[in-house]
């Protein structure tokens, strides 16, 4: 596990990257969210994006999903060029995007949402019992409406359903907020499955010590840009 | 940016602007004194010289302008015609509002009441509610491009609205026997018509210098703002420095 | 598209199954505003010329369309509410969704609500206004052609307004002057299905109708470009 900031960027040959941003400006409304990133991820990376609030970590996620605006610099991602919408839309069905919110529809249970988004992601159904069943979603809590639930329930809800998509590339946003002990145990476990099976992640979190483990490298984000060099 | 780019008036607009009070001043001539009082409305006919073309202005050419802007906008992506768009309906709400106040001032010697449910007043209330929304999503506090590509969205389906509204009630109107006086039946003589001719050319330039004001505002208001990118980007990087 | 579409609209209906806002809020409401009505336009008042006839019962078709589009309202809101409320829009985005399914689902869902909504806010009518039926085929077919035009025109605007704090009040004030020459067409139509001439109602009908295709075709034409953020 390589855990400096340094190291990977120039050891990432050119047209390989998962993930290559040079001088990205994204702005949300007026406000530069990201103020000229240069970063660059290769496949079976895990790349762990620290610093504080309002660093510009979760606009980073979004413009990898291809949710944010490029407005100025260069992007790709799997291949795909992010400053083109139709490039950008085929970019969205590729990656999984674990966010603050979880998508979930407060009347339907955990069963019917799980179903509901496999369905919508074009996801094999099959994949279903085995996602509800590794994430420790028990019977009796399926049929329930989620509104019931608890916030690491309805975490746990939220990562079923992305394993359920196979993302070649994962962007977790928090992925630890309201989950035990257990509960983050198990996404890091996920997260080192899927990139043992060939994809790449980047996880946002403020409390890097808990990831640090998973990470194959870290970076820290603050004022819209890379700070490297201050990484902890 | 120097000087001559920083107002919203250039050479074209104050010519335009001294030739749109010319024909102003000739206008109001034909209209007050030249035409002769109408036989069934005396004078109150001549509010009809104003009324009328500040109704085409605004339904027609106006909203017009804004529904091809947007859709030209939609197509090319290009802010100038997003801009156009944006002026162009302000404009027209006021052209609008104009309207119907002219019409419910004619309607009080005329048919003693302000409001007749005449056909042509009602739907133009609508027409000028409708737009009235289509200024309201320009002011939605959301990322410009959203903001822009959902208003041209409206602007063009509003237009198709503004033709729907129309015809509909003025079919709606038809069914009952209404107004006794229909304002197309009125008595025409040629200065009459002439007065008309007039007041279309006068507002239609009214129009056009507001709308190129109106349109520079809105130019330079993001002028201001990408110039002001610059700054918040350089701002944004030194949050991370510290 | 077809199959987007029913995905969302079954997604629709099923919360709504287990939310059960449409029958313990919406259709109340529905109800109130007809009895509203009758206090407004008094039941006694009798029509010009002809003391057998109620001024509430000649002007029911036009009371009960306005109840509907009232009660419409509430459920454009709700259609986009639980669609922001936990940020779903953007995994439907990233699902990659055919815009055009999404609206037609949503519009569908939307109209089937509406559909249930009208029957029985029609029964209340019945009651309460006391009007009787010449034309059932004509009733139908109105009933028919005006929900598609509410529920499209009503879908397409929610998306205007989607994600927004003013949503509450924006969509109101977009979709009723839109709709008002639906409003005229279907309360004319009711009218002539309800006490004839029904040769009156059917080219109407077909005039709702028209306005119905216009309005869907304007929203799977444009429902990406609504709700595609970047």
């Amino acid at each position: 596990m390589v855990n400096d900031p340094l190291a990977g960027d120039q050891a990432q040959p050119h047209g390989t990257n998962v993930v290559k941003l040079a001088a990205v400006v994204s702005l949300i409304g007026r406000f530069p969210a990201l103020a000229g990133v240069d970063l660059s991820v290769g496949p079976g990376e895990v790349v762990l994006l620290t610093g504080p609030n309002g660093a510009g970590k979760t606009t980073l996620l979004r413009v990898c999903a291809g949710l944010a605006p490029v407005n100025r610099g260069d992007a790709s991602v799997l291949g795909f060029n992010m400053t083109r919408r139709n490039d950008r839309r085929s970019v969205r069905r590729q990656v999984g995007l674990l966010g603050h919110s979880n998508a979930l529809y407060d009347e339907l249970s955990v069963e019917e949402n799980v179903t509901f988004w496999a369905k919508a992601n074009g996801a094999d159904l099959a994949s279903i019992e085995p996602a509800l069943e590794r994430l420790g979603l028990a019977d009796r809590l399926r049929s329930v409406p989620v509104r019931g639930l608890s916030a690491g329930q309805r975490r746990r809800t939220a990562m079923a359903i992305l394993v359920c998509r196979r993302p070649r590339l994962w962007l977790l946003d928090e992925p630890h907020a309201g989950l035990d002990a257990e509960g983050r145990d198990l996404i890091d476990s996920l997260v080192r499955q899927a990139v043992e099976s060939g994809a790449t992640a980047m996880i946002a979190s403020h409390e890097p010590d808990r990831i640090a483990a998973l990470a194959t490298r870290s970076v820290v984000v603050a004022g819209g840009r890379i700070a490297n060099g201050a990484c902890p | 940016m120097n000087d001559a780019t920083l107002g919203t008036a250039s050479k074209v607009t104050t010519r335009l602007g001294f030739l749109t009070l010319a024909v102003g001043v000739v206008f109001l001539a034909y209209a007050l004194f030249i035409s002769p009082p109408e036989i069934s409305q005396a004078d109150s006919v001549r509010l009809f010289y104003i009324h009328v073309p500040a109704a085409i202005v605004s339904l027609y050419l106006a909203f017009g302008v804004t529904a091809v802007g947007s859709a030209i906008y939609l197509w090319k992506g290009s802010q100038f015609w997003d801009l156009v768009a944006w002026a162009s309906a302000e404009i027209g709400v006021l052209f609008c509002a104009f309207t119907l106040v002219t019409g419910m001032l004619w309607g009080r010697p005329t048919w003693g009441v302000y409001w007749t449910w005449d056909a042509r007043l009602t739907s133009t209330a609508i027409t000028f509610i409708l737009f009235l929304g289509y200024l309201a999503v320009r002011r939605l506090d959301m990322p410009a491009d959203v903001r822009s590509r959902r208003a041209a969205v409206l602007g063009i389906i509003s237009f198709l609205n503004v033709i729907i509204v129309r015809y509909s009630v003025a079919w709606w109107r038809s069914l009952h026997q209404g107004a006794t006086l229909n304002p197309a039946d009125i008595q025409i003589d040629d200065s009459m018509l002439f007065s008309f001719f007039l007041g279309a050319v006068f507002e239609s330039l009214v129009f056009a210098w507001l709308l190129i004001h109106r349109f520079r505002i809105g130019w330079l208001e993001t002028q201001l703002e990408s110039a002001g990118i610059d700054a918040a980007i350089e701002e944004r990087r030194a949050e991370g420095a510290q | 598209m077809i199959r987007d579409a029913r995905l969302i609209a079954m997604k629709d209906l099923r919360i709504e199954k287990s939310s059960r806002v449409l029958t313990t809020q919406v259709l109340p409401f529905g109800f109130i505003v007809l009895i509203l009505f009758g206090f407004g336009v008094s039941p006694d008042r009798r029509v010009v010329g002809d003391a057998n006839r109620s001024v509430l019962t000649e002007v029911a078709p036009g009371l009960f369309w306005i109840a509907v589009l009232f009660a419409a309202l509430l459920a454009f809101g709700r259609s986009f509410a639980v669609e922001s409320t936990d940020g779903s829009l953007d995994a439907l985005r990233l699902a990659g969704i055919d815009p055009a399914g999404i609206f037609l689902g949503k519009a569908a869902a939307v109209f089937l609500q509406l559909i249930i909504l009208e029957v029985l806010l029609g029964v209340g009518a019945v009651v309460l206004f006391n009007v009787q039926l010449a034309a059932p085929l004509l009733l139908i077919a109105v009933v028919i052609a005006t929900t598609v035009a509410i529920s499209a025109t009503g879908t397409l605007y929610g998306a205007l307004a989607a994600g927004q704090s003013a949503r509450d009040t924006l969509v109101p004030l977009l979709v009723l002057p839109a709709l008002s020459p639906v409003l005229l067409g279907a309360t004319r139509a009711t009218e002539s299905a309800l006490y004839g001439p029904t040769s009156d109602g059917w080219p109407v009908a077909g005039l709702v109708a028209a306005f119905a295709l216009l309005y869907t075709a304007a929203g799977i034409v444009s429902f990406g470009l609504l709700l595609d953020e970047t």
